[in-house]
């Protein structure tokens, strides 16, 4: 009759060698971002703002990866019950969360000069901010349940409801208007502004590795460090 | 086979049972649908008065304020759905029934796809009066357009309620996660109707019914799936 | 159904855990119980009786450890557990919009059966002047001689009954302990949490007494089972005072 209520029923994720990345994914994104800068012509008709696509454009890919990573988390957390799995989805959002707010800035600060207004109700502003909303909701979710396995549970399911809605709500907001320019892929871009976005698309990757990963460290250690103090308060092993 | 069969029936009675259980309690206790309506007219109310009194804004904004008008008031009904399980700790005598569990969540759906639906055609009423709305030519679509969009709107206020119902600040939740995710609903019903209504554009009310037929099948399915394990924590 | 052989157990739990968040309310509780057995669970406030018989109960999922009803694991086999545990909570979990019959009624259709033992059983739990009444309307000991009548409908052999005399008058205590003993000899077995030992006089064959999410050490069970002893003695007396706190201040003194 061996209580398995020990404080190390959680494992801590090892910081390892991801400081070290993280040094790594710094250093690579100036590198990028001023290869971007410098190689780059200034737009025909944009001028210098046409820089802000390199911040931009990759932010914006971010929202996709840290959908699907929440997608896929959330499907094996209620496949597998795992914290782990529990708390990566969270990271992930968190993480998407962050981008997906930059992405709006970034195009309303693009939008300003190009449209003469902060805001407009093209396609892919208004999906953009409501998948935002979407993400609000489930963090919003998460910080209304204290109970942990009741909160991986129901997050998990909106997690995974959130990303299913993602294209149908990028169609639908699509087709109720559409005046925004061309998708910038780097298929239909001058190859002068095409390295400079890929390698950029590549720094921003790494980047939100680098931040999901120190964040779920981060959830676990928090985790880990409640049970323990628990395990303390009541005199167990 | 005939275990299948057997299976099948005790599913089919357990869906009746909650839909009856349901609409029953919601039936004596009048209150509910008798504030649940007005509330959704005093919003179109308010709506004619954002809108101003020009009679050709008005029947343009008419689907939109419809949409939303339901949607507001359609959200109570939601949480209200739980609310009778919650109330004496029912809900744990639900879950203990042996047998399958999404037919709680089949249950309620029914029960709140009437509701709503009542709801929806005394909205729809009142709005085609206060907006000057005349009977489109091609109603039997129209209405084909307000169920769809009513299947939409309820499957997830349904699923969201599940868990808003029992969370802290249940009546800032349940908007909160709902409403984000009814924008396609929202658009297709309300860009159909609008289409519909102003007898043109059969083209562009197809495309949007399609996309509502998609989106009811793919999240009646999905909402099932998940409700176990959102039911169980 | 499944008929039990002597070697399973009605009820059978292995070094059963759960936390809820960091706190673990139980911390690895081992229990056994025979067919035909009535066992009383004792131990004071938030000390994981309720916690325990809701993961017997499938309710709630273990967070370590595991448990079976009549050899059926409580998570891999939960549908199979539900067909055989009837649990009675703190609350009702009644209608209050519909009849005590419309309840019951209600209850047999998701449990797939008829509705023709309905009335002989309102007639047991003695309501059958308020059939047709609302329970709305209902004292709490009412909504509790529902509650049982429901629960008698699902032919239930392992009873998980949490404080089941509350509100209840003498009547309602003589029907509830001869609905336990029944199921008990019927070869099923109870497992009925308690704050005092009166009511369950000569029910309970012994008991078992969680403290700090573990079960209390054998001394403090003895104890228990000596007071209760001596209350089922004095059981005439009808006294009202919680053997169950006697009991426990009872083995605080062998501690000190």
């Amino acid at each position: 009759m061996t209580a398995p209520a020990s404080s190390s029923a959680i494992p801590v994720p090892k910081a390892g060698s991801w400081p070290l990345f993280g040094w790594f994914t710094l250093a690579f994104m100036v590198f990028s971002q001023w290869y971007a800068i410098a190689t780059s012509p200034a737009d025909r008709d944009m001028g210098d703002l046409q820089k802000i696509l390199y911040v931009h454009v990759p932010a914006s890919w971010i929202m996709s990866i840290t959908f699907a990573l929440v997608f896929v988390y959330s499907l094996l957390y209620l496949w597998k019950g795992k914290d782990s799995y529990d708390l990566l989805a969270a990271s992930s959002a968190e993480v998407g969360a962050t981008f997906v707010g930059l992405t709006l800035v970034q195009g309303m600060i693009w939008g300003k000069p190009t449209w003469g207004v902060w805001w407009t109700w093209d396609a892919r502003l208004t999906s953009t901010l409501v998948l935002f909303l979407v993400f609000v909701g489930y963090l919003a979710l998460r910080a209304f349940i204290d109970e942990p396995q009741r909160r991986g549970q129901w997050s998990a399911a909106v997690g995974v409801l959130g990303s299913i809605n993602v294209p149908i709500v990028w169609m639908s907001v699509r087709w109720w208007r559409t005046l925004h320019q061309m998708q910038s892929t780097p298929q239909t871009m001058d190859p002068t502004y095409r390295n400079g976005l890929l390698i950029n698309f590549l720094a921003f990757t790494l980047l939100a590795v680098y931040l999901i990963r120190r964040r779920y460290e981060a959830a676990m250690i928090a985790r880990a460090a409640e049970m323990t103090s628990q395990a303390a308060a009541l005199g167990g092993h | 086979m005939t275990r299948v069969r057997q299976q099948g029936g005790d599913n089919w009675r357990r869906i009746r049972a909650i839909a009856w259980k349901d609409l029953t309690t919601e039936r004596r206790s009048k209150a509910g649908f008798n504030a649940v309506v007005s509330l959704g007219i005093t919003i179109l109310v308010l709506f004619g008065f954002a809108l101003g009194p020009d009679a050709q804004v008005l029947r343009d904004a008419a689907p939109g304020a419809l949409w939303l008008a339901v949607l507001f008031a359609g959200v109570l009904a939601f949480n209200r759905s739980y609310q009778v399980e919650l109330d004496t700790g029912a809900l744990e005598p639900l879950l203990l029934y042996p047998g399958a569990r999404w037919t709680i969540f089949t249950g309620k759906l029914l029960a709140n796809m009437l509701f709503v639906g009542l709801l929806l055609v005394i909205v729809v009423i009142a709005g085609m009066v206060l907006f000057a709305v005349k009977v489109p030519d091609a109603w039997p679509t129209v209405i084909a357009v307000l169920a769809l969009g009513a299947i939409g709107l309820v499957t997830l206020g349904t699923f969201y309620a599940s868990m808003a119902s029992r969370s802290r600040a249940r009546e800032v939740l349940l908007p909160l996660l709902l409403f984000p995710m009814l924008v396609p609903v929202l658009l297709a019903a309300m860009q159909a109707s609008k289409a519909l209504i102003g007898a043109d554009m059969m083209l562009e009310a197809g495309a949007w019914i399609k996309m509502l037929i998609a989106y009811d099948i793919i999240f009646v399915l999905a909402t099932h799936l998940a409700f176990e394990h959102v039911i169980e924590a | 159904m499944t008929h039990p052989t002597d070697d399973v157990f009605a009820i059978e739990a292995q070094s059963i855990a759960r936390r809820f968040g960091a706190r673990w309310i139980l911390r690895g509780v081992s229990l056994h119980v025979r067919p035909g057995e009535v066992v009383g669970l004792l131990g004071s406030n938030g000390c994981g009786k309720s916690t325990l018989l809701r993961m017997l109960a499938t309710l709630l999922k273990p967070t370590a450890g595991s448990a079976a009803i009549y050899g059926h694991d409580v998570v891999t086999e939960a549908d199979e557990v539900r067909r055989n545990i009837g649990f009675l909570a703190h609350t009702p979990g009644l209608y209050d919009d519909l009849s005590a019959r419309e309840n019951l009624e209600f209850a047999a259709e998701m449990l797939g059966g008829g509705h023709e033992d309905i009335d002989a059983l309102i007639e047991r739990v003695n309501l059958s002047h308020v059939r047709h009444e609302r329970v709305r309307g209902f004292s709490a000991g009412m909504q509790r001689r529902l509650a049982l009548g429901r629960l008698m409908l699902t032919k239930a052999r392992v009873l998980l009954f949490d404080e089941p005399y509350s509100n209840l008058d003498t009547d309602g205590i003589r029907l509830m302990n001869s609905i336990i003993s029944e199921a008990a000899r019927d070869g099923g077995a109870a497992l009925v949490v308690l704050h005092e030992l009166a009511p369950a006089a000569g029910l309970l064959d012994r008991t078992v007494t969680i403290r700090d999410g573990r079960v209390a050490d054998p001394t403090a069970a003895l104890l228990a089972e000596a007071a209760l002893a001596s209350t089922a003695g004095a059981a005439s007396t009808a006294s009202t005072a919680s053997t169950a706190s006697a009991a426990s201040a009872a083995s605080i003194s062998v501690v000190a």
